[in-house]
């Protein structure tokens, strides 16, 4: 009787009927898409991005040029030199970040003790050459310039995780 | 159709053109709104698709999208055409543009309406399986003149398949044109005149209904498309026959895939659709133009064929052979034994 069924359900194309039924109701169903350039998805406030150089707000920059971050880069992606400033500060004189070396593992970010070096949420900076991948210290400083609000409230948001 | 446009142009200009010149202005106007109604329907293929997998689909260029297959076109024509140090130059380039031809010549004789056909041959069927079975040579040439192991796979794949399935074309063909007792294409849809059941104008809702099953098949076969789109399966042979292709020799190969599919889903609103006849032999449907009612019907067709394509998987190239061979053929043919036993011993009995 089994043997039976199985003959008839494959003559009347049982099986593929129900699965055409069901492609059907997908046919009608709501839409995922987002229309990129002018919608976007949410980001998570931990989302590593582009990177960044943040200041203090009177202006000062907030790395003490400790090389934490130097040490730690797995992709050795991050080269520092350092000076003592006739204000008797310490600051970089030079802060090389390659970004097509980086990985986005973040681990810069984790080891920056005065939450200098961040990655912000932008992911829209691709370029045609690989040289304006090469980020100096005045680009992360833009960058940084440019975020600020959104990285001060994504590190206020992260805070009560850490 | 072109009398009409003799007579036509006399009416209007008073003039009388040459034969020739009526013949190839209505070639011209079944061929150009035919490239024209492959670029939109390949928007709407690609349109369905998406809508299955839950995506919105080319929305960008133009309302809804709507300009995408001419973007697309205008982007492959500026691209270079490549050929391969080893191909055969000529052949290579000639298999396009015979995939195109091929694709085309078909619709000369299907009918639009009541005497709406480029030309209207008697034996309309026998051109029209003569002209589909001639699709193949198109990418058997593409894939041997490639020289390409890939491009070679792919068009031995089509050569058996396409030979497979159009056995049982040509039977589902003949079923047809015993009842119809015509091998020309409007004679075929006047015979289709109520002849269904509850007075469905149209083959498919009379005995002859499961042949429509299996011509639908075939034809999915017939013209490479999913899931016996074994010819350029993308994960094994990268894209078989097309695969040494760029540019607008590329192109030509789409133009003359999606000619052919529109020019199957016609063929099938013929033969067990009723063509131009509205699906019921109810007057007020007459009232809507014959030509929108098989326009109609080959978009509905046209939506089964996109949306079998995004459901059902591939077939195995083994499982492909059995169902063309131990399935289809001895039922088209227990059915064009029936068939003519009807014919011979009921209608012809009957009168």
């Amino acid at each position: 009787m089994s043997l039976f069924n199985h003959y008839v359900r494959t003559f009347l194309l049982a099986d593929l009927f129900a699965g055409l039924m069901l492609t059907l109701k997908y046919f009608f169903s709501k839409k995922v898409t987002i229309n990129y350039p002018h919608q976007k998805g949410p980001l998570s406030p931990r989302f590593r991005g582009e990177h960044a150089l943040r200041r203090y707000e009177d202006g000062e920059e907030r790395c003490i040029a400790c090389k934490l971050c130097e040490a730690i880069c797995p992709a050795q992606a991050i080269t520092i030199e350092a000076e003592v400033m006739p204000s008797g500060a310490r600051q970089t004189t030079r802060y090389d970040l390659d970004l097509t070396k980086c990985i986005f593992c973040g681990y810069c970010q984790e080891a920056c003790p005065v939450e200098a070096i961040v990655e912000g949420p932008n992911f829209e900076y691709a370029t045609e050459t690989r040289e304006e991948l090469m980020y100096d210290k005045e680009k992360l400083l833009a960058s940084g310039d440019r975020w600020e609000r959104q990285l001060a409230l994504n590190i206020a948001l992260d805070a009560p995780y850490r | 159709m072109a009398d009409m446009i003799y007579n036509f142009f006399y009416w209007l200009f008073g003039i009388e053109i040459y034969h020739f010149v009526a013949v190839i202005l209505s070639v011209l106007l079944v061929a150009l709104p035919v490239l024209l109604a492959v670029a939109m329907i390949v928007w709407v293929d690609r349109k369905v698709w998406a809508a299955i997998q839950i995506r919105k689909g080319p929305n960008v260029v133009g309302p809804f999208g709507l300009m995408q297959s001419f973007a697309d076109g205008l982007k492959v024509f500026l691209k270079e055409t490549i050929v391969p140090a080893g191909a055969n130059k000529f052949l290579f380039l000639m298999a396009p543009a015979l995939s195109l031809i091929f694709g085309l010549v078909g619709w000369a004789v299907l009918p639009f309406a009541e005497g709406y056909v480029v030309s209207d041959l008697n034996v309309g069927i026998l051109y029209l399986f003569a002209a589909s079975s001639l699709a193949v040579y198109g990418v058997i040439i593409a894939g041997w003149a490639s020289n390409s192991r890939y491009a070679f796979l792919g068009a031995m794949r089509s050569a058996a398949q396409m030979v497979s399935y159009e056995v049982s074309i040509g039977f589902i063909m003949l079923t047809v044109l015993m009842v119809a007792g015509s091998l020309n294409l409007s004679e075929i849809v006047l015979a289709q005149k109520s002849a269904g059941l509850f007075g469905f104008n149209g083959y498919f809702l009379t005995p002859l209904m499961p042949m429509f099953f299996i011509f639908f098949i075939s034809a999915l076969a017939e013209t490479n498309r999913a899931p016996f789109d074994l010819p350029e399966a993308e994960e094994e042979i990268v894209a078989g026959f097309q695969i040494e292709y760029s540019s607008m020799s590329m192109a030509l190969f789409y133009l003359g895939e999606y000619a052919n599919i529109i020019l199957m889903c016609g063929v099938m609103s013929v033969l067990f659709f009723g063509g131009w006849l509205p699906p019921f032999d109810w007057a007020p449907l007459y009232y809507v133009p014959p030509a929108l009612w098989l326009f109609f019907k080959m978009f509905i067709f046209f939506f089964c064929f996109s949306w079998v394509k995004a459901s059902v998987p591939r077939f195995r190239y083994d499982q492909l052979m059995r169902l063309g061979w131990k399935v289809f053929l001895p039922m088209s043919l227990i059915w064009v034994v029936l068939t003519s036993a009807y014919v011979v011993f009921i209608k012809h009995a009957a009168g």
